[in-house]
């Protein structure tokens, strides 16, 4: 579907949320459903018109708990499916999050954050979702997010996002901001097959064979789509291997939930990613993500021109939380700085992660990032 | 269980999960029944065709159906039947939902897909309350009836769910109750003939939860109320086809055509794909 109009390659002026439209095209997705909101809507409008071109469909639903549902079942007929909104509409879609979550659709949610809580902002940036991306649906679960901080990596990460959905049929995330996704900026789009692209494991076995809920060893089970013969059944409810409810049965619901979660935890050495700058010596830590990690680059640098052994640590993938990366980085350290667009969310992940080494966190709310000076002036206060 | 003696539905069924939930004297087995000899009736093609339901007692339809089955969260069985439908036109979808969970919580949905004609088919249990839940009111109890949040009686006006569905768009509309069997039967096969958003609702009993509490105490004495009340008249107003206690409208209201979504976008999908 789609051939040779699926992937632009070529050398981009683009901005970050049709750089992302584009990334999830590429990633062979050929369903969105969503609901305009700003910063968010020129996804939905870029692929309102790219979706026709490559076979694709887009529809716009009625809400943004309608979008997520129709994306799941999207995604259980066989297509990879995506939906991008923003904080409102965030909201709106976690109770099915936790269906995508518990009946393991794989599925991409694009979150461009704003500035909360409610209507908030709506033309600014935040990063005040980092938390309920990871709690905002009931009960136990991991999921997968991650942080792009420019243009570039609104195309990469949401590739990338796809193919971690299909790998472990989860949920996954790209928790832009208004700012990387309203940003024009140069974006290299590789030739097809430079770009990698995994599709969900296919079950190998009969009908009469088939659970549709019982995992390989990495945990993961194989999907079959509607329409395909093994007439299966999935449920919310707390199920067995077949599909089938089992609400009573507390083993079933160990066994089930320990899985959904150990399917991220287990795997999360392979699914963590970071960038590490100038951290083999740094007596002070930055740890930052999405675009106030950029201003954190310029500040470290800053610091290490005039002697300060600053480095920073980014991270690209906020869940599963690399908390490893932040521990080793922590161990050497005598502070971490932490600027966030929020009262402070992903700096209680660092502090439990650093142990005895002090965070601080630098809030900043309201319309800008952080600039450059005002993290070079944090690494100084506590360097 | 394969041998002489396997039902002639077991095919259809999904032997490992009955026992069903349902009490005795409820309606949902005989919707259930009813749709079960439809499938059969039109040979339909078990292998293209998708069940999808809500959360509610009649909910756990979807489970008991031996197809391709989801069972969602409550009010969403809609949209993500619509997912499914244009992902994968061929397939045949069909949502069986309650009353609370197809017109309170996913009343927005449900006018949206009508108003779309997206080609999926709706079976509405109306039981006039939330069984699931205990016996709430719901967006269809009739006004003075005692439910569990209605102690002094009922003083919300409920919706006409075969008006709502033709002023919303659907292409096919019928009413019956559950004592009309034959009839329930031959629209459900109308229903999943047609191309476009179909609508059924089917007044059934809740005798457990709803009919104690208002003097209908057995699954018999609601079907009696069905019996004295009903009054079959196909293709009449629907507006003017309010339920209230003397009286039920039953038949078929709408059966109409026009361009379903998945028509008109797979047409545009077509002709842009050709056009590069
Ligand atoms: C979001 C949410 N709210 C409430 C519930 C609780 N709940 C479960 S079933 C139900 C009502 C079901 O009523 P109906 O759709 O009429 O089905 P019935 O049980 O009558 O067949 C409710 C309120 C829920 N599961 N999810
Ligand atoms: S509570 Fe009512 S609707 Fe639910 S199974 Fe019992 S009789 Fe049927
Ligand atoms: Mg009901």
């Amino acid at each position: 579907m789609g051939g040779d109009k699926a992937v632009l390659t070529g050398v981009h002026f683009m901005s970050g949320d049709i750089a992302c439209a584009e990334g999830a095209i590429a990633a062979g997705c050929r369903f969105f459903a969503g609901y305009p909101i700003t910063p968010a809507t020129e996804i939905a409008e870029h692929m309102a018109a790219r979706m026709p071109e490559v076979g694709g469909i887009y529809i716009q639903m009625e809400d943004e708990i309608a979008s997520i549902a129709a994306v799941i079942g999207a995604s259980y007929a066989g297509l990879k499916a995506m939906t991008a909104t923003s904080g409102p509409g965030f909201s709106l879609m976690q109770e099915n999050i936790g269906l995508a979550v518990m009946t393991e659709a794989p599925c991409v949610i694009v979150d461009v954050m704003r500035g909360g809580p409610s209507t908030g902002q709506p033309t600014l940036p935040g990063q005040q979702d980092v938390m309920q991306v990871k709690w905002g649906s009931h009960g136990d679960y991991e999921i997968i997010a991650l942080a792009p901080s420019s243009v570039q990596e609104m195309f990469d990460f949401t590739v990338e996002a796809f193919n971690l959905a299909e790998t472990y049929r989860v949920p996954t995330f790209v928790m832009a901001d208004e700012i990387v996704a309203h940003m024009w900026e140069r974006v290299v789009i590789p030739p097809p097959e430079n770009i990698r692209i995994v599709n969900r494991k296919k079950p190998s076995v009969s009908r009469d064979d088939y659970m549709p809920f019982m995992p390989d060893d990495d945990l993961v089970p194989p999907m079959a789509c509607f329409g395909e013969g093994y007439r299966f059944h999935a449920t919310g409810l707390t199920h067995d291997e077949r599909g089938y409810p089992r609400t009573q049965d507390s083993e079933v619901q160990t066994r089930l939930v320990q899985r959904l979660c150990d399917k991220i935890r287990k795997n999360a050495d392979k699914i963590v990613r970071v960038e590490e700058v100038m951290l083999d010596d740094a007596d002070v830590v930055v740890v930052a993500y999405g675009i106030v990690a950029r201003s954190a680059l310029s500040a470290v640098r800053r610091a290490r021109e005039q002697g300060v052994k600053a480095g920073l640590l980014r991270l690209i993938t906020l869940w599963p939380f690399p908390g490893k990366h932040v521990a080793k980085a922590a161990e050497k350290a005598k502070a971490i700085i932490v600027p966030e667009m929020n009262c402070g969310q992903i700096v209680r992940e660092v502090e439990r992660a650093a142990k005895t080494t002090p965070a601080y966190h630098v809030p900043k709310l309201g319309e800008n990032p952080h600039t450059p000076m005002e993290i070079f002036a944090a690494i100084r206060r506590h360097g | 269980m394969a041998g002489a003696f396997e039902h002639p539905f077991a095919v259809y069924l999904r032997a490992a999960m009955i026992p069903h939930i349902w009490c005795s004297g409820c309606g949902n087995g005989v919707i259930l029944n009813a749709f079960i000899h439809a499938l059969d009736e039109l040979r339909m093609d078990l292998d293209k065709f998708v069940v999808v339901s809500g959360i509610g007692c009649i909910g756990r339809t979807a489970g008991y159906t031996n197809v391709d089955s989801f069972h969602t969260t409550h009010g969403r069985a809609i949209p993500f039947a619509t997912g499914v439908k244009l992902a994968k036109p061929e397939l045949e979808v069909v949502v069986i939902s309650g009353d609370g969970d197809l017109f309170a919580i996913g009343g927005n949905h449900f006018i949206h897909a009508a108003r779309r004609n997206i080609g999926i088919k709706v079976i509405c249990a109306n039981n006039f309350n939330y069984g699931m839940t205990g016996g709430q009111v719901g967006p269809t109890t009739p006004l003075e009836a005692l439910t569990t949040t209605t102690p002094y009686g009922n003083v919300e006006h409920p919706f006409n769910l075969v008006h709502l569905a033709t002023a919303s768009g659907a292409t096919y509309v019928a009413r019956w109750t559950t004592l009309h069997v034959r009839m329930l039967t031959m629209s459900i096969k109308k229903l999943l003939q047609r191309k476009g958003f179909s609508f059924i609702e089917v007044v059934s009993p809740c005798p457990e939860i709803y009919g104690r509490r208002n003097n209908m105490r057995t699954g018999l004495e609601m079907m009696e109320w069905f019996r004295k009340a009903s009054v079959i008249a196909n293709f009449s107003d629907p507006a003017k086809a309010e339920i209230t206690p003397e009286k039920i409208v039953v038949g078929e209201f709408v059966d109409i055509e026009k361009p379903t979504y998945e028509q008109l976008l797979y047409g545009k999908i077509a002709k842009i794909v050709k056009k590069e």
